[in-house]
């Protein structure tokens, strides 16, 4: 076995190997990092207490804030009940079983995806789980990040350990140069269309190629953040120069001998030549265009440049059905062009797209415009050191004048656990990753888009690219 | 958790593909901080429709689904598993399942059983030509079977050895003490740790 060309996926999995299944039992697998926050832990926490258990490693798990805090009024008392709740119960869990925590008007508190990377806490070669699917984020430092459920967050708070089946690999090979104005989100919303909802299911994705290696570690996020939108358990990306750059210095990013020690090690992580994947698929970047949802799924999405398709269009009966429920629900006709879409609400938020590079896209579309008039905007920064940073580059300023709303970091109208709702068919375009019935608020419409998209959305007040504003500039002798 | 063995109980036909974690259970439904009382919450749109199939007087005590493919995809919420369990479900068959919801499932005593496309319209048909029809759940010999009809479900080995016998996951993970302070022990120094660094 020691000869066999190894994935990355495969040798991060051997390197935590705690104890191999037998007889069709999972492997049990190390976790190096537990990030916790408040809906998915208060059972698990009770768990604990109820069997009357420690947790094994605190010193590997952090805690955030992020799923129903407001985005307002950050420093009076959460109005809403049930969100209070859950927050004061994670704060008493943290402090009972010794766990560091980010609250409300910390500098890292923020989405928990967000913040560990900024927290130098996530890098190569590790495993991380969370009480949530999105994850998958951590995976563009190469590392296997996996998104748990509530009992398996028990699990690993009392055993620093998870029982799991040994996965599928798929290389997503994404070769050639972006155009401007497509970006990583492009990338990720073509994928999950071409392989579908399920297409991923019971693999680990490695995005590979000329074009993953060309972008930031911001942009791989926002790549393997989706990737449990196309069914896979996790999406890597392999570690190079541009992760290291990332790392080096983060308040928890190993210093000394123990970086040079983690270098070498993370140097040997990338696919070995010859791996074999169990299954490839290929993506052209240089004719990618922007690419935004109809549906209520994510695979379900178009270049912003086509049309609303129509049910007949597809062969499977099930995707027909789906596509009849879909547009019923969306309120589109067949045929519609997708830029003639009307937009109520543009949401540029949410651990897909909320970090400073995000912003910094947007602003740049934004700055001198108007808003269509009417549009509401809503910029909610991944966590609050995004959010300082926006401010101290006056990006805070750009959003104001424009007609934004500039709000405090969260999840926000990414699920709608807070105030941040849509109205029943109000719609919207979200840089967030879940177009599905009801996501962002009772009888809500999401259009999943770039944040380039959003801000030119936001601008033209129908789904738009930066493109379209040149050629409206044109057309009005700009 | 209960052993699971030979079951029946009412079958509920949802004729429906990619039934999200958000359509089984809602958001707004996440906020509770207890382990059990999620059996409002189930299906708590649909729910609303005086037609849909929960609602309707055949179905109401159901405790075994039939559902379309691509069932409990999207979010990992394992509260969707609980509002199943809360309301009364012992057992979902769909042709497709995400593997979070198979995952969540098996660890609370849930069978999740992949029957194939034929074998849920054929199931489905059946029901609905005697609404309020038990369906009887056979997990050794994996079949389930409503009045004459019996038809095979996949489910792997080791799931099925645990729910067969009830088995909580720590205890059974707790067993492996040793190997893992053994591994502590050989845990490099670079890896992350949340404490003391300040941020
Ligand atoms: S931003 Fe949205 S997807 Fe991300 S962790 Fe929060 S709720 Fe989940």
């Amino acid at each position: 076995m020691s000869n066999k060309p190894l994935t990355l996926a495969e040798k991060v999995w051997n390197d935590h190997l705690v104890a191999k299944g037998e007889n069709g039992a999972p492997d049990l697998l190390y976790i190096d990092l537990h990030l916790v926050h408040e809906v998915t832990s208060p059972q698990a926490f009770d768990g604990l207490r109820l069997a009357g258990r420690p947790v094994r490693r605190p010193d590997l798990t952090i805690a955030t804030e992020d799923h129903n805090t407001p985005t307002l009024d950050i420093d009076k008392p959460i109005a809403d009940v049930t969100s209070r709740t859950q927050i004061e119960a994670l704060r008493h869990n943290a402090k009972e079983f010794g766990i560091r925590i980010h609250s409300l008007g910390d500098l890292d508190q923020g989405i928990v995806h967000v913040v560990g990377p900024q927290l130098g806490l996530t890098m190569p070669g590790i495993t991380v789980v969370c009480g949530d699917s999105h994850t998958s984020t951590h995976g563009a430092f190469g590392a296997l990040a996996m998104g748990i459920g509530t009992s398996e967050v028990e699990h690993v708070l009392a055993t620093q350990t998870l029982p799991l089946k040994p996965f599928k690999t798929m290389a997503i090979n994404v070769e050639g140069t972006l155009r401007p104005g497509v970006t990583a989100k492009d990338i990720i919303l073509a994928v999950i269309a071409k392989i579908g909802t399920g297409g991923g299911q019971g693999y680990v994705l490695e995005y590979r190629g000329s074009a993953i290696r060309a972008l930031s570690m911001e942009a791989r996020m926002t790549i393997c953040n989706m990737s449990i939108e196309a069914g896979a358990r996790a999406g890597m990306v392999a570690p190079d120069e541009t992760t290291f750059a990332y790392l080096m210095g983060r308040p928890h990013a190993p210093t000394g001998q123990d970086w040079d020690d983690a270098l070498a090690y993370w140097k040997t992580l990338p696919s070995d030549e010859g791996a074999v994947f169990d299954a490839e698929v290929f993506l052209d970047a240089d004719t990618l265009d922007p690419f935004v949802t109809w549906g209520t799924n994510p695979g379900q999405g178009v270049s912003l440049l086509a049309r609303v398709p129509s049910p007949d269009d597809f062969a499977d009966p099930n995707d027909r059905v789906a596509a009849e429920r879909a547009l019923e629900y969306m309120d589109l006709k067949p045929g519609t062009r997708m830029r003639d879409i009307k937009i109520d609400t543009v949401f540029l938020g949410s651990c897909t797209n909320s970090r400073i590079e995000d912003l910094r896209a947007a602003a740049a579309v934004l700055d001198g415009k108007k808003k269509a008039e009417h549009i509401r905007m809503m910029v909610v920064p991944g966590s609050a050191k995004v959010r300082a940073q926006a401010e101290a580059e006056g990006l805070d300023k750009i959003f104001k004048e424009f007609g934004a709303e500039w709000r405090f970091a969260g999840c926000s109208m990414c699920l709608g656990m807070n105030p941040d709702q849509l109205a029943v068919g109000e719609r919207a375009a979200s840089t967030s990753n879940r177009n599905f019935e009801g996501r962002q608020g009772k009888g809500s419409r999401t259009h999943l888009v770039s944040p380039l998209v959003a801000a030119a959305t936001a601008i033209r007040g129908t789904l738009s690219s930066p493109a379209d504003l040149a050629e409206s500039n044109e057309k009005a002798g700009l | 958790m209960e052993k699971f063995d030979i079951y029946s109980g009412i079958a509920v036909p949802l004729r429906r593909s990619n039934v999200d974690t958000d359509q089984i259970i809602p958001a707004v439904y996440l906020k509770r901080i207890t382990k059990t009382g999620f059996d409002d919450a189930l299906f708590a749109s649909w729910r609303a429709d005086q037609n849909f199939v929960l609602n309707q007087p055949a179905y109401k005590s159901g405790s075994v689904l039939i559902a379309g493919p691509d069932f409990g995809t999207g979010s990992s919420r394992e509260h969707a598993v609980w509002a199943l369990r809360d309301y009364g479900f012992r057992a979902v068959f769909s042709s497709k399942f995400a593997d979070i919801f198979r995952g969540n499932s098996g660890k609370q005593g849930l069978v999740t059983g992949i029957i194939t496309d034929a074998d849920t319209e054929a199931l489905w048909a059946a029901i609905e030509a005697q609404p309020g029809i038990e369906a009887s759940v056979d997990l050794a010999g994996q079949t389930v079977s409503v009045g004459n009809l019996s038809v095979h479900f996949e489910i792997d080995e080791y799931t099925k050895w645990r729910l067969l016998e009830g088995l909580d996951d720590i205890g059974l993970t707790l067993r492996d003490e040793a190997a893992i302070s053994d591994f502590e022990a050989r845990r490099a120094s670079w890896r992350p740790k949340t404490m003391p660094a300040k941020s």
